[in-house]
């Protein structure tokens, strides 16, 4: 981007005077340009110094094979203090890092927050606006840090993991051996990313719905084309090849589409209109009747009927006196 | 850019850095090439005035300190000058540890604004001498998106302490409803975003859940006039927001079945013919209802009262009788 280039290029001479005589393509992995790029920058360095711009004047570097060191920096020594929202981006971070149990070893993060803030300086003020908490939002089982334990152990050794998963779309328990990849925070829940030897793929598996693990004295063997899942947008990728359903949300089942990622959503009136696309139809069966009246199923039909048929069997359950089983 | 302006550009921050003096616009405009010497029309002067604007408005934008003032009784407009201490980055140390922490932190982000903030953070710190790796594996990874429309605004607004106004459209609310809000921090709770300030219609401390704000947030006062209240928790703010699990509910689940409610159920161990016997904790009865209709014929709510009532209320509406 070329907006990023300034303060790139003002980077860049502190950046080789740290490090004499790296590699010109090691310097452009590191601040994630491409080797022609960073040579364009280099370029144009050499032709920037102070007023008067003779040959003693100008920032010198020397090359020497594919090795760049910087032999006159004009000046430039240090690199630009943080701005505030480098600061805040940062300082935060590290602020919610601290908090995770468990995440890494607390006391380094509270030192590096702490050498963070005193280089920030006033900046570091404008942190206090944002606040991240990364506790689960669901309930946790009793034994679920004996259960992060254990996965972080098979993260670390690369070990085989057996687990015993709830799978909620199904709703049942089932057994299956997965190979760990990593270990995910994200949207208030944890997850242990894995590749699942049952269904030959990666998957996301919640923490708070493993009801059992025992570590394998076997290796953990992620396979080559094992890719880990871009969570960017959202935990649950919608596919194509999931079937779609349309449902018409009135005011109490708005939060559907701020809850589940929707394909389409329009307004329709004061209620809103969303496709779905749903990978189990049971799973949709449960959120359709859960909505009652607040939620119309336009498409397919035969949900709308399953829907109906679903609440008046429930319904017989409580006209037909059922009070205690005691 | 153009690497034409980019060169401009790094050649007034060298120039600026190595004055103690202040220079004025003209000194600039012959020391640092790339303004043009001008031929003494004033339309060259015009044109050098207007690129100096925008090269002085790109440099703050930057970060970059730049100071205006005079160096005496003689001078007769201001002049410019970068102070060194002002500029620089202090000194920072950090043990392969401490680099490895600030690697996956500035990993948390998965919003555009703030990952490239932390980006550009992370290519200061490499630059001051740190090998900050990003790609180490840690084995786990947090990720925190925003991606709600309304969090770059929300958060402006918390830092610049300005009031702010939108519409807000809660849950069951068949309207959305205009709200003026002096906003005191934003809050990633549960994985949700929060607003939490003073709302100054309701005369209270209000929480706003950022994906319930509809279109624009609108400014609503003057910069600086919020004061947030000392010793403030946030997060507390907005776990005490949302009504708490306290209360208890006894369900019979048919044998075998509604696996997801067992595992958050604590049995009664009164089970018969009929099914297990099961208490569920639970903070507003209409949404337990809501979850235990969802199970279908599987689940019969036995008690309260109020909940039972609740589903065969809504079970009524769904069969149409």
């Amino acid at each position: 981007m070329t907006t990023e280039r300034l303060p790139r290029l003002l980077a860049l001479i502190p950046y080789l005077q740290a490090r004499p005589g790296i590699a010109v393509a090691e310097a452009a992995t590191d601040l994630g340009v491409s080797e022609v790029q960073l040579r364009k920058d280099l370029e144009l360095l050499w032709m920037c110094g102070l007023p008067g711009h003779g040959p003693g004047d100008l920032i010198d570097l020397s090359f020497e094979g594919d090795s760049v060191t910087v032999t006159f920096d004009a000046g430039i020594h240090r690199p630009l203090r943080l701005t505030a929202d480098e600061a805040l981006s940062l300082l935060v971070a590290l602020q919610t890092l601290a908090e995770v149990p468990g995440l890494a070893e607390r006391d380094v993060v509270d030192r590096a927050l702490a050498k963070i803030e005193a280089a920030a300086g006033t900046q570091a003020k404008a942190r206090s606006g944002l606040t991240v908490n990364l506790q689960d939002r669901d309930t946790q089982r009793p034994d679920s840090d004996e259960h992060l334990a254990l996965i972080r152990r098979a993260l670390a050794d690369r070990r085989a993991l057996d687990l015993t998963y709830y799978v909620a779309g199904r709703d049942e328990t089932t057994e299956r051996v997965v190979d760990p990849m990593r270990l995910l925070l994200v949207e208030g829940r944890s997850y242990l990313e894995a590749w699942c030897r049952r269904s030959v793929d990666v998957r996301l598996f919640r923490l708070d719905r493993i009801d059992a693990v025992q570590l394998l004295d076997e290796a953990a063997v992620v396979p080559t084309e094992a890719r880990p899942r871009d969570v960017s947008t959202g935990v649950f990728q919608p596919s194509a090849a999931h079937d779609a359903v349309t449902l018409r949300l009135a005011a109490g089942a708005r939060w559907v589409a701020d809850y589940y990622p929707c394909e389409r959503v329009s307004e329709v009136g004061p209620d809103l209109e969303v496709v779905l696309r749903v990978a189990d139809p049971r799973w949709v069966r449960r959120l359709v009747l859960g909505l009652g009246t607040e939620v119309s199923v336009l498409d397919p039909p035969e949900l709308a009927e399953e829907v109906r048929r679903e609440a008046a069997a429930a319904l017989a359950g409580y006209t037909q006196g059922i009070q205690s089983s005691a | 850019m153009s690497a034409r302006r980019a060169e401009r550009l790094i050649n007034l921050v060298i120039c600026l850095l190595s004055t103690k003096q202040f220079l004025s616009a003209e000194r600039i405009r012959s020391a640092v090439p790339g303004y043009g010497d001008g031929d003494g029309s004033a339309q060259a002067d015009e044109a050098f005035k207007r690129m100096f604007e925008r090269d002085k408005t790109e440099l703050r934008d930057l970060g970059v300190p730049l100071e205006t003032g005079r160096n005496g009784w003689g001078d007769t407009e201001d002049g410019y000058r970068i102070a060194r201490g002002d500029y620089e980055l202090p000194d920072v140390e950090l043990t392969a540890d401490e680099a490895a922490a600030v690697g996956l932190a500035a990993r948390l982000w998965e919003s555009a604004s703030l990952s490239q903030a932390a980006h550009g953070a992370l290519q200061k710190l490499r630059a001051a001498g740190i090998d900050v790796d990003s790609h180490a594996a840690p084995g786990i990874e947090p990720r925190v998106e925003a991606s709600d429309p309304a969090f770059q605004p929300c958060l402006d607004a918390v830092r610049a302490g300005r009031p702010i106004s939108f519409d807000y459209r809660r849950p069951r609310a068949q309207e959305p409803e205009p709200r003026e809000v002096e906003p005191w921090g934003v809050v990633s709770w549960h994985g949700r975003w929060y607003l939490v300030g003073h709302d100054r219609i309701r005369q209270a401390t209000r929480c706003f859940r950022l994906s319930r704000i509809l279109g624009g947030v609108r400014n609503a006062g003057q910069p600086g006039t919020v004061t947030v209240p000392d010793g403030i928790d946030l997060t507390a703010t907005v776990a005490d927001s949302v009504p708490p699990t306290s209360q208890t509910a006894t369900v019979l689940i048919r044998p075998g079945l509604a696996q997801g409610l067992r595992r958050s159920a604590v049995p009664t161990g009164r089970d018969g013919p009929e099914g297990e016997e099961f208490e569920v904790s639970y903070g507003d009865p209409e949404a337990l209802a809501d979850r235990l209709i969802g199970f279908g014929s599987a689940v019969i709510a036995l008690r309260p009262p109020e909940v039972r009532d609740a589903i065969t209320g809504k079970l009524r509406q769904l069969v149409g009788t």
